[in-house]
């Protein structure tokens, strides 16, 4: 069975490559019975959405910044 | 190129721009864009060299503009270029063995993972509801760069690499000088920890609104 580590290893690659067909399955099993894992397959997308904002030049705090 | 001043050289390109004359806003951005390139520059001499050439190059087209939203998008697109180009050129000083001692061979998962490679108890990831909320929140992006900033460095600047200045995978490890696999456990423990804080600085924190 796969255990927690694996399993985020798995979905911290998916941000990188397609996972084959037998670790999609093997993850998503493991994600059904796996509170905190299934929170971490959430929150690693959020990260690059979050990386790409950030990049954008972070307007959302610039125009805080402005204010001060 | 710190003292830019609307009379220097580029007078006819820039005559009617009237950022050249918010000198907080350009500070303001100048300091973002360098903390941003210092981030993943190891070198600071670099981040500045890059900082000023992006800057530059975006105000001599500061007129085709709308307004500062649009230029500082446009100012840290320029920025991402030369970063990459400077971590590109970097490629031959790196030392790889040492990257890869410090963060694969001394580090271990054990404070996170028990034996079996479950989660520990207290490091079980919990529900963060919707983040995309924190997205709009200033005080959200402080810890976001506090977490950034705690990245050990080399995880920091592969991380970077990967999704900030968006290098591909091949060349990230052809610049770094690691192999796919030493790559992939860079980037995965460089998320684990930058979750792990984000976490624990924020989205446990209740603070937000």
């Amino acid at each position: 069975m796969m255990n927690c580590q694996r399993a985020t290893q798995l979905i911290s690659q998916a941000q990188e490559r397609p996972l084959s067909l037998s670790e999609k399955i093997s993850l998503k099993v493991h994600l059904l019975m796996c509170s905190g894992c299934k929170n971490f397959s959430l929150q690693i997308p959020f990260l690059s959405q979050a990386m790409k904002a950030y990049a954008k030049g972070m307007d959302e705090t610039s125009s805080d910044d402005l204010k001060k | 190129m710190r003292s830019t001043h609307p009379r220097d050289g580029a007078e006819s390109v820039v005559t009617d721009t009237a950022i050249l004359s918010d000198t907080a806003f350009l500070n303001d951005l100048r300091q973002q864009m360098l903390k941003f390139a210092t981030l993943q520059l190891s070198n600071s001499h670099a981040a500045e060299d890059a900082v000023q050439e992006a800057l530059v190059g975006a105000l001599k087209n500061a007129k085709s503009f709308a307004g500062r939203a649009a230029l500082k998008t446009w100012v840290f697109a320029i920025l991402k270029n030369k970063i990459a180009d400077t971590l590109r050129q970097k490629q031959r000083m790196v030392n790889a063995s040492s990257l890869l001692h410090e963060d694969e061979e001394y580090e271990d998962y054990s404070e996170l993972f028990d034996a079996k490679g479950h989660w520990q108890d207290d490091e079980r990831p919990a529900s963060w509801g919707n983040p995309q909320a924190s997205l709009h929140q200033h005080q959200f992006w402080k810890i976001f760069e506090t977490c950034l900033e705690a990245l050990p460095g080399n995880q920091a600047r592969v991380f970077m690499m990967k999704e900030f200045v968006e290098l591909d995978m091949a060349e990230i490890c052809s610049t770094v000088g690691i192999t796919t696999t030493n790559l992939n456990v860079m980037l995965h423990r460089s998320r684990v920890r930058l979750r792990e804080c984000l976490e624990n600085s924020w989205f446990l924190k209740g603070e937000r609104a």
